[in-house]
C-alpha cells in the first residue's frame, strides 16, 4: 500500500538508466514484485499513470512478474508455496522453516527507443 | 528496441529520509522506539509501564502520532516531554512526519525516545522511521493468527511483546501456534509474554530494555 514513493523511485531509476544510455523513450519497465513485499501492482500502475506523463517514460508499459513467498525446509530441504495458516513443510511435516524468497521488489530492465545512429 | 538490464532494488524514497532521522538520533546519542501494534494492543500501556519504571535511570521523551493528545497528558503531567504528531487521520507516521517533529523536542537531553506509532499492524511495517528498534506489541484477545495474516510486521520486529497475558485463561490463545508462525517469519527474535495490567513479565522485558540502553548509552563515549 501507499505505492506513490516506490513508484517515484521506480521513475528516477528508469529515466536514470534511460538517459545514461541516451535514450529517446522508455517502452517498457520489467518489475519483479515478491508476493511479502507489501507491493500492490495495481497501485503502482494507478500512481505510475500520474507522475510518468511527461517524462521520457511517458505511455511505458510496466510489466510485473511476481515472485511467490516461498519457504525452504531446512529438515529436508524442500521449498514449498507458504501456505499463511500452516508454516510446515508439506512433504515431511517439519518445523524448521525459513523464507526462501518473496520479499524481492526491483526494477529489472527496461525496453527504450535509441536514436537512429547518424 | 533494446534491452537495458538494471537489477536495481526500488526503495522507498521514505527510508532515505529514515536514514537522516536516524543519523540525528546517532550524533544526539539517544535510542529511539518505534512502538507498533493494533489499536487498543497496548502501545500506551507499554509506553507508561516503560516510564513508571525506567525514569530515575533514564532521560525519556515520547512522540505520538496521534489524532488527539489524550495518550501523552498523562506523561506530560509527569515531566516527560512529548510531542504529537498530528497524523490528521493517516494511518501510519513516516519519516518526514517523524523529521518533521524532532525539532520540538530537545533530543541531547535524552537517552530513550519512544515513538508511538498509529494503532495498525500494516501500513507502518513500510514505514521506517529511523529509529533504532521495532517493538511490536501483539495481544491475547486479538488471538494467535496474526503472525500468520500480517507477516511484515512480525518480520520486522526487533522485539515481540504479548500483552494482555493475563486473559490467557479466557481466551482460545494458542501460543505455540502464535510462537511458531513467529519463529519462522522472525528467527530468535526477542520474545516477551507480558501484562501491563497485573505486571507480569515486565521485568524481563524491561531488563532487555535496560540492556539496549546501555549498549546505546556505552556508544557514546
Amino acid at each position: 500500500m501507499h505505492e506513490l514513493g516506490v513508484t517515484q523511485n521506480i521513475l528516477a531509476i528508469a529515466l536514470r538508466h534511460a538517459e545514461e544510455a541516451g535514450a529517446t523513450r522508455i517502452t517498457r519497465l520489467s518489475l519483479v514484485v515478491g508476493e511479502l513485499s507489501s507491493i500492490v501492482d495495481d497501485s503502482v500502475q494507478f500512481y505510475w499513470d500520474l507522475i510518468a506523463t511527461g517524462t521520457l517514460a511517458e505511455g511505458a508499459t510496466l510489466e510485473f512478474r511476481r515472485v511467490p513467498a516461498m519457504l525452504r525446509c531446512n529438515d529436508c530441504r524442500h521449498e514449498f508455496r507458504m501456505d499463511y495458516e500452516s508454516f510446515l513443510c508439506p512433504r515431511c511435516g517439519g518445523s524448521h522453516v525459513a523464507i526462501a524468497g518473496g520479499e524481492e521488489f526491483y526494477l529489472e530492465s527496461i525496453d527504450v527507443d535509441l536514436p537512429a545512429p547518424v | 528496441m533494446p534491452n537495458i538490464p538494471v537489477v536495481e532494488t526500488i526503495l522507498n524514497v521514505n527510508d532515505q529520509l529514515a536514514e537522516k532521522n536516524r543519523a540525528i538520533f546517532d550524533r544526539a546519542g539517544l535510542l529511539a522506539l518505534n512502538v507498533m501494534a493494533s489499536p487498543g494492543g497496548g502501545k500506551t500501556s507499554v509506553i507508561a509501564r516503560i516510564i513508571d519504571t525506567l525514569r530515575d535511570e533514564a532521560r525519556i521523551g515520547v512522540m505520538d502520532g496521534d489524532i488527539v493528545a489524550l495518550d501523552l497528558e498523562g506523561f506530560a503531567a509527569q515531566g516527560i516531554p512529548v510531542s504529537l504528531i498530528n497524523t490528521g487521520g493517516n494511518c501510519h507516521l513516516d519519516a518526514n512526519m517523524v523529521h518533521s517533529a524532532l525539532p520540538t523536542m530537545d533530543l541531547d537531553a535524552l537517552d530513550l525516545l519512544i515513538i508511538e506509532n498509529v494503532g495498525n499492524l500494516i501500513c507502518p511495517a513500510a514505514f521506517k522511521l529511523g529509529s533504532h528498534l521495532n517493538v511490536v506489541i501483539a495481544s491475547v484477545p486479538e488471538g494467535s493468527d496474526k503472525p500468520y495474516k500480517y507477516p511484515a510486521m512480525f518480520r520486522g520486529a526487533d522485539v515481540l511483546l504479548l500483552n494482555k497475558m493475563d486473559l490467557a485463561a479466557y481466551m482460545d490463545f494458542d501460543v505455540d501456534y502464535f510462537r511458531y508462525g513467529v519463529e519462522v517469519l522472525n528467527p530468535g527474535v526477542a520474545f516477551f509474554p507480558i501484562s501491563c495490567r497485573t505486571g507480569e513479565g515486565l521485568d524481563a522485558w524491561h531488563a532487555w530494555l535496560r540492556a539496549r540502553l546501555a549498549e546505546k548509552i556505552q556508544a557514546r563515549a
